[in-house]
């Protein structure tokens, strides 16, 4: 049996987000590319944030992955050629991060502004009297809200 | 393209990241607010990875490991303007620094990403992405306190004078400004500081502070050369303390 690059980007689907365990690298739009050669497999990684402290984990997560499929020879490379930005997470990564209770960044259409921060939707009740509490989080990629519709504070997945 | 001017302006910029970034980091449990304290924090790390990867690049270029240039060298051979060394002091201050440190890397990072570097413009386009948090977070304080109650306005103004001749060091010239600016790898430190006035100006003028008169300010210089002030060299052993006892230590 032939091993194609779908493959590979199918198994990788196993490995999560440190930080957010329901969304998967390929999801999160990480993975920039996947070649195969005759040797192996050559994977190209790029941060969601420069200084993501999580990408090591990253790393030897696929690494461990694709052993597990019984290709030994993986070279990762880590490229900011073509940087990571939130439009990159796919249609079924937002869902998962909504139904984690963060809510999913807007599109970087609607972006052209950092004021649009301000009115983030709330993943919970999708109120969107909001306010921004603060432009950092928990982890880089996170900002923190607060829902004047449901009382409740939210984080959200910061655009890029 | 001229490597030694490539790499004195990748050990500037890096050197003033991962100092900047290790102050900010000071600010952690310390923040007036717990808000502040996240912020602080957060940008610690974005300044330190964004160090992190110019130090990279410039292990390409045939330097030694990002660890081993961020851990082992001495002041002197450090080129973060002095302004980034600083102590903290209270958090006007740190407000003060962070506005006006963030304002000129929104700049530097907007104009190298054109820069014909490739590594290097395709870093920067990353970089001036995440900066706009941090000038968002800046000029969201500048704001509010820069018009709040007289003591903020005083504490600010306060800061804001002592900060500005140390600021304009930032824009030191590097000895190879020309083959910088002639080969497209930056466009040099002149361009950058008058864009830098213009922007410092427009928010300053949003708020109940003023803007010193530029002409009689006596730029703090020597950074960039490896001169320092006082405060580099505690802070760097103190950064480099368990790499010194054990340079193979993994946390």
């Amino acid at each position: 049996m032939t091993i194609t690059e779908e493959d590979i980007y199918t198994w990788l689907e196993e490995v999560k987000d440190p930080e957010i365990p329901v969304l998967s690298l390929v999801d999160l739009g990480v993975i920039t590319s996947i070649k195969l050669n005759d040797r192996g497999v050559n994977v190209e990684m790029t941060p969601t944030f420069v200084g993501c402290p999580a990408l090591d984990m990253m790393k030897s997560e696929v690494l461990e992955v694709l052993k597990k499929r019984g290709i030994e020879n993986v070279t990762i490379e880590v490229t900011f050629r073509k940087p990571w930005t939130s439009d990159l997470i796919s249609e079924k990564g937002r869902q998962a991060l909504k139904k984690f209770g963060l809510a999913p960044p807007p599109s970087r259409e609607v972006f052209a502004d950092i004021e649009v921060l301000e009115h983030a939707i709330c993943p919970r009740c999708n109120g969107i009297d909001t306010e921004l509490k603060n432009p950092f989080g928990p982890t880089l990629c996170r900002s923190i809200h607060y829902c004047n519709h449901c009382k409740e504070a939210f984080e959200q997945f910061k655009p890029l | 393209m001229d490597e030694l001017a490539l790499k004195e302006l990748l050990y500037k910029m890096a050197d003033d990241l991962l100092i900047l970034g290790h102050r900010n980091s000071e600010w952690t449990g310390f923040g007036p607010l717990l808000e502040e304290d996240i912020a602080f924090s957060s940008m610690a790390q974005d300044k330190i990875g964004q160090s992190y990867a110019l130090y990279s690049i410039l292990h390409t270029l045939g330097e030694r490991e990002p660890d081993t240039v961020a851990f082992t060298r001495n002041g002197n051979q450090f080129h973060n303007s002095i302004f980034v060394e600083l102590p903290n002091g209270e958090y006007d201050f740190s407000l003060i620094r962070h506005f006006l440190y963030d304002t000129a890397e929104a700049f530097r990072y907007e104009m190298l990403s054109a820069s014909s570097y490739q590594p290097l413009a395709e870093l920067s386009r990353k970089i001036r992405a995440e900066l706009r948090y941090h000038t968002l977070h800046a000029n969201t304080w500048m704001k509010q306190l820069g018009s709040a109650t007289e003591e903020s306005i005083g504490r600010l103004q306060k800061s804001l004078d002592y900060a500005i001749p140390f600021a304009l060091g930032m824009f030191e010239a590097s000895p190879y400004e020309k083959e910088l600016i002639t080969t497209g790898v930056f466009g040099g430190e002149q361009v950058l500081q008058e864009r830098w006035m213009k922007k410092v100006e427009e928010i300053i003028s949003q708020t109940s502070l003023h803007v010193p008169d530029w002409k009689l300010i006596q730029p703090v210089f020597g950074g960039r050369e490896g001169k320092h002030s006082e405060f580099l060299q505690p802070l760097l052993d103190e950064m480099s303390e368990v790499f010194r006892i054990d340079p193979s230590a993994e946390w």
